[in-house]
């Protein structure tokens, strides 16, 4: 036990995510903006955006570490792109101050979101 | 003959692809539905006239001594923001208003969002319907408007151009994004279910992506508004609009 809890915290992610909370976050605009821009299988169709492509089907198309990558680095795949670096609150102005200093998502809500998106499978 | 047939539609698709770049400004109307356009064009069923009808009542008690009819304000509100040397800043039309109260009238500022307020810039406003924006270049101002604009801002981190110029006609959620120019302020706005000045539709905005509001007499307001009345020169002043 003494030595079981170091190497789960080693192990990444520390935490499995957990796909029903994931879709709550996605569908909740307040808090993860994801629908603002991206349309799918989720809540309101009338509400999603399409700046970003559809999220049908991602979980066949992409692995739980690239998707990872996709929320906590979007910049890697395309420098200008809108879509916001989940997970960082580095090289942010003028923050509202209800936001300042936290990033929109915690690690383990990205984890939930990852775990959600990989159960997308239907394009 | 083939070969001719051939290059002149080569070069007609060429220059199809090359003149779109010439791409003409939309304002807010363009991008409305029928519906919302019919209810701007027809002054009767125009909610934001109940505003107008407002200010004319409160010209003529508290403007009319000094200024005349409001008609002589033709081509006024097209011009604003602009620099006012005695105050030694720039004014939005709304700070020009608050101006004359306060200095003029002695009487106590309006709030922002003030329905009086709104009343009288809807009143000033639409005596210059119809007629081109044409606010002045004024420098330092229009840069600092424009750095603004550009800039990447709250948790979002995103800028008014990553919008307004990169992705206009787009969905953000449910609502089309428009390109942004201010040609119809203050408009009445469907969602708000009343009046609204430039002021309050940018706290939306910034609001929107998580930034910091500016506060209403700031100097990042009324160079953000002059940045946009330059942006838009020479389009139509729609005062008052309705904007979904
Ligand atoms: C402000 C706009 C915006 C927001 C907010 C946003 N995205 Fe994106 N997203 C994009 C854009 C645009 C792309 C396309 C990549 C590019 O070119 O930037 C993208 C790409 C993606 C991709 C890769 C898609 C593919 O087919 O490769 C995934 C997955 C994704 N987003 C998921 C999300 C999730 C989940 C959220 C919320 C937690 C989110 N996005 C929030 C704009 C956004
Ligand atoms: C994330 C996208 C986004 C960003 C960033 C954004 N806006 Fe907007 N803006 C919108 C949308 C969407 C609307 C239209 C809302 C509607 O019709 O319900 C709008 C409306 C406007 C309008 C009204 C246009 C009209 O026709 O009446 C102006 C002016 C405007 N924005 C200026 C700005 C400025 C200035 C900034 C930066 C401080 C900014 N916006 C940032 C999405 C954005």
């Amino acid at each position: 036990m003494k030595y079981l809890l170091p190497l789960l915290l080693l192990a990444a992610p520390a935490w499995a995510g957990d796909a029903a909370r994931g879709r709550r976050i996605v569908e909740d605009r307040a808090l993860s903006a994801c629908l603002l821009c991206h349309a799918g299988p989720f809540l309101a169709p009338h509400l999603q955006g399409n700046i970003g492509p559809p999220l049908n089907g991602i979980g066949a198309r992409l692995g739980p570490d690239e998707l990872r990558l996709r929320l906590t680095e979007p910049a890697r795949f395309n420098p200008d792109t809108p879509m916001p670096a989940y997970g960082h609150v580095d090289g942010l102005h003028r923050v509202g101050p209800a936001w300042r200093g936290r990033p929109i998502l915690t690690p383990a809500q990205i984890e939930d979101v990852v775990a959600f998106l990989s159960t997308l499978r239907t394009p | 003959m083939k070969i001719w047939a051939s290059l002149a539609a080569a070069v007609l698709a060429l220059s199809a692809a090359i003149s779109p770049a010439a791409e003409p400004r939309r304002s807010g109307y363009d991008d409305s539905s029928r519906e919302t356009q019919a209810m701007q064009d027809d002054d009767a069923g125009n909610p934001a006239f109940l505003w107008v009808r407002q200010g004319e009542a409160l010209w003529d008690q508290d403007c009319k001594g000094c200024h005349g009819a409001a008609g002589t304000l033709r081509g006024v509100a097209a011009r604003y923001p602009l620099f006012d040397p005695r105050a030694n800043r720039l004014l939005t039309l709304e700070q020009r208003i608050v101006q004359c109260r306060t200095d003029r009238m002695g009487a106590p500022a309006f709030a922002w969002d003030d329905e009086r307020l709104l009343a009288l810039s809807a009143l000033v406003g639409l005596q210059s319907r119809g007629l081109p924006l044409n606010a002045e270049p004024r420098e330092p101002f229009l840069s600092q408007g424009e750095a603004l604009f550009r800039e990447r801002i709250g948790q979002l981190n995103l800028s008014c151009a990553q919008c307004h110029e990169e992705r206009a006609g787009l969905r953000l959620s449910g609502a089309t994004i428009p390109q942004g120019h201010a040609t119809g302020y203050p408009a009445y706005r469907l969602e708000w279910q009343g009046m609204g000045s430039l002021y309050r539709r940018l706290r939306n905005c910034l609001n929107g992506v998580r930034a910091e509001v500016f506060a209403p007499d700031s100097p990042e307001a009324a160079a953000l508004a002059l940045y946009l009345a330059v942006r838009a020169k020479g389009m139509r002043v729609e005062t008052p609009a309705v904007r979904p």
